[in-house]
């Protein structure tokens, strides 16, 4: 005989889980109990949100489901932002709350809250476990939902007394019983013969490449079919760093915030071939528009997706590795060399503002592209959400490494936690955490997570003292009416990491921050690095 | 338009919220849905009467498609269905009008199933549209209460939904 919560680390052990990111409670403990002495590391945060975030750095760089962990009632209740943010940008993750007693469900008990309920519009699936014996079967498809298909967010909610009770685990099964659960990986032949003719016919042919590619780790596919068919490409923001900034056929970042040469390129295509994309309003902005001039492919593992915010001449259901290695394999060429010596102008003549601010002070724009080529190729940024994130996004040289946000939700708060997630996952590459001083705010907690744990991250804030992205929409829309974005001068955040044990520097001026920049990553515990910034400084 | 959709769903707790949560959460309309066991236990079959443009109706098969629970999904058309609907009608008549209301129940094949004093209760089981008329034409005599089950369709001839449960 064995309890639930035994079980239930069994199972975890199946898959291979070897950390999860958690807070405890009570409703919660029977699993804590085991997990004491499973060999399984727990990575205490200090905030339920943080516990999703890092399982989603974690789960980003680890390229599986990671595992987070919350008690029943508040503790569940404050995974939901994360979870959110996970669905919007189909991150795997596995979420175990603890629930009241199965007898008590329903009659409003202390820390009852309906999880699964809530959660529901976040999650991929949910379970509400009423049986221990099940609690195999359901951990082995949790784990297949999560990372399979377009992956995202699961959610298993373990009432206390089924995590206690016993049951003879022999002949208990963990095989999956998920029969309306298909998802399509491999590209339709036929669907994939028309694409091929419409890039043969097209003067203007254009990949528009989404975090599909990078969740599929099709990186090095879409590379070789970018130069064996000689097709330009752009990249949303979720998409950025699935070719290097510096590829001759890669032209930037598209949507609102992106470059003005890689939106020219889509403005321009006639033919669109957008993969693992959800053709999102802040991505693209008059869809009709755009699918009256242009022909458009749809490559998504998710069926759901296509047409739903564009209307689509030919949809190609499947995972982005798979359907970009059969195009390869088509040998298909595109015909526009006129096209490409067109956007290849456009991306020269492009003048980003990198330069010193000639009166002093810090080019937050130039600052963030040094930064990136002051770090290892296979490095990985984390970007946070507000004016930083555009900064980060726009300017940063991708050779390699990653660039993880929260794109879909815009979920301030996502990169401290995030960047220790990253980091667990891949101790020997580096991870900056790149935040606004709001963002930062909203989870400094997670310093002492990255100190207790030793967890080596470097903290970038760039702080302007207020909600710049805010307060720049209130200029723009408002006639410069600033309410409620300016922040004050407190905290002193040097001070602040100080008091968790964290060495930090401010830098004030261009002249200072290279070597600034290198000490930095040169700490070797967790480091920050403090940067001041005007508010008037512009998001593009 | 009114598009029926056909959808086969594992016979679980959560299905039916998670399907009403899903038309509530991406504004689809339901004008019916009728639930219920199939051949297979283990199986619902949900009807679900839908409007909207070709291009939400496509979203709504696809959303409903995308739910893990989902085993199976058909549009039927109208005119290649066979489509129901049961009402019980309790209509307001007292001894002078019985006669009129049996009257009306009579010509659509409905039955009486209650009398009252005061009121008689009609059932009947028909293509939608004909239950719409019968309410119609039951209406001047004052209607007291309506339970109807929404739309319950199969497809016409041996053709069916096609669903295999694949071998675990
Ligand atoms: C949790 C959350 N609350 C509110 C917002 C709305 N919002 C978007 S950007 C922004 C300002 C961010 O300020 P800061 O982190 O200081 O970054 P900055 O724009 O100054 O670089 C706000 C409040 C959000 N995206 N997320």
């Amino acid at each position: 005989m064995i309890t639930g919560a035994q079980a239930l680390v069994a199972a975890l052990k199946k898959q291979n889980v070897n950390i999860i990111f958690g807070y405890p409670g009570v409703a919660i403990c029977p699993f804590y109990n085991e997990l004491s002495a499973s060999g399984i590391r727990h990575i205490l945060v200090r905030q339920e949100q943080n516990a999703g975030h890092a399982a989603s750095g974690y789960a980003r760089i680890n390229g599986r489901p990671a595992v987070c962990a919350a008690t029943s009632g508040p503790g569940a209740v404050n995974l939901i932002t994360a979870l959110a943010t996970a669905y919007m940008d189909s991150i795997p993750l596995v979420a175990i709350t603890g629930q009241v007693s199965s007898d008590l469900l329903g009659r409003d008990v202390f820390q009852e809250a309906d999880i699964t309920g809530a959660a529901e519009p976040f999650t991929k699936y949910s379970y509400l476990v009423k049986d221990p014996a099940d609690i195999p079967r359901i951990v082995n498809e949790a784990f297949y939902i999560a990372g399979t298909g377009r992956p995202g967010p699961v959610l298993i909610d373990l009432p206390i007394d089924i995590q206690q009770a016993e049951f003879d685990e022999t002949d208990v099964p963990d095989a999956q019983h998920l029969p309306g659960y298909n998802p399509t990986t491999k590209g339709h032949k036929g669907q994939i013969n028309r694409v091929v003719s419409a890039i043969k016919r097209a003067k203007k042919p254009l990949l528009c490449i989404g975090g599909g590619v990078i969740s599929a780790n099709a990186q090095n596919e879409l590379r070789t079919l970018c130069e064996t068919a000689g097709l330009p490409a752009v990249s949303t923001m979720m998409g950025l760093g699935a070719l290097p900034t510096t590829h001759s056929n890669y032209f930037g970042m598209l949507g609102t915030h992106g470059h003005p040469y890689a939106n020219y390129a889509v403005q321009q295509a006639d033919l669109l071939i957008i993969i693992g994309a959800r053709v999102g309003d802040r991505a693209v902005s008059a869809p009709e528009a755009l699918g009256r001039r242009a022909k458009i492919v749809h490559i998504d593992v998710d069926p759901a997706e296509i047409g739903k915010n564009l209307g689509t001449t030919i949809p190609v259901v499947g995972d982005a590795k798979t359907v970009l290695d059969q195009l390869t394999q088509t040998g298909a060429k595109a015909n526009c060399g006129i096209w490409m010596d067109d956007l290849d102008d456009h991306r020269r003549l492009y003048r980003p503002d990198l330069d010193p601010r000639p009166n002093g002070g810090i080019n937050p724009k130039g600052f963030l592209r040094t930064v990136s080529l002051a770090m290892e190729n296979d490095s990985i940024i984390v970007g946070d959400v507000g004016q930083n994130q555009t900064w980060t996004a726009g300017n940063i040289m991708m050779r390699g490494g990653k660039f993880l946000t929260s794109g879909g939700m815009g979920t301030m708060g996502y990169s401290i936690p995030a960047a220790i997630g990253a980091k667990l996952a891949d101790p020997q590459r580096q991870v900056v955490a790149v935040c606004g001083d709001g963002s930062f705010q909203m989870s400094m907690c997670e310093l002492a997570t990255a100190v207790q744990h030793n967890v080596p991250i470097k903290i970038i804030v760039m702080n302007n003292h207020s909600l710049g992205m805010v307060l720049e929409y209130q200029t723009q829309q408002y006639n410069g009416n600033h309410f409620a974005v300016e922040l004050g001068s407190s905290p002193d955040i040097c001070a602040l990491a100080a008091a968790y044990g964290i060495p930090s520097r401010c830098v004030t001026d261009d002249s200072q921050t290279d070597e600034a920049i290198r000490r930095l990553l040169d700490q070797p515990g967790p480091a920050l690095l403090e940067c001041r910034i005007s508010p008037d400084e512009a998001s593009r | 338009m009114k598009r029926t959709i056909s959808v086969l769903v594992e016979n679980k707790a959560g299905v039916l919220s998670r399907v009403s949560g899903l038309f509530a959460r991406r504004g689809f309309n339901i004008n019916s849905l009728a639930v219920g066991e199939t051949e297979d236990p283990a199986v619902s079959r949900m009807t679900i009467v839908s409007d909207g443009d070709e291009h939400t109706i496509e979203q709504v098969e696809k959303q409903l498609n995308k739910m893990i629970d989902t085993l199976k999904i058909k549009r039927l058309e109208d005119s290649s269905a066979t489509r129901r609907e049961l009402i019980l009608i309790k209509v307001g008549a007292g001894t002078h009008q019985r006669g009129e209301v049996i009257d009306i129940a009579r010509v659509f094949g409905a039955k009486v199933v209650d009398i009252s004093t005061t009121t008689l209760t009609v059932e009947h089981s028909d293509r939608p549209e004909r239950i719409d008329l019968l309410v119609d034409l039951l209406t001047p005599y004052k209607i007291k209460e309506v339970a109807r089950t929404g739309t319950v369709a199969l497809e016409k001839g041996a053709g069916t939904i096609g669903y295999k449960p694949k071998k675990d």
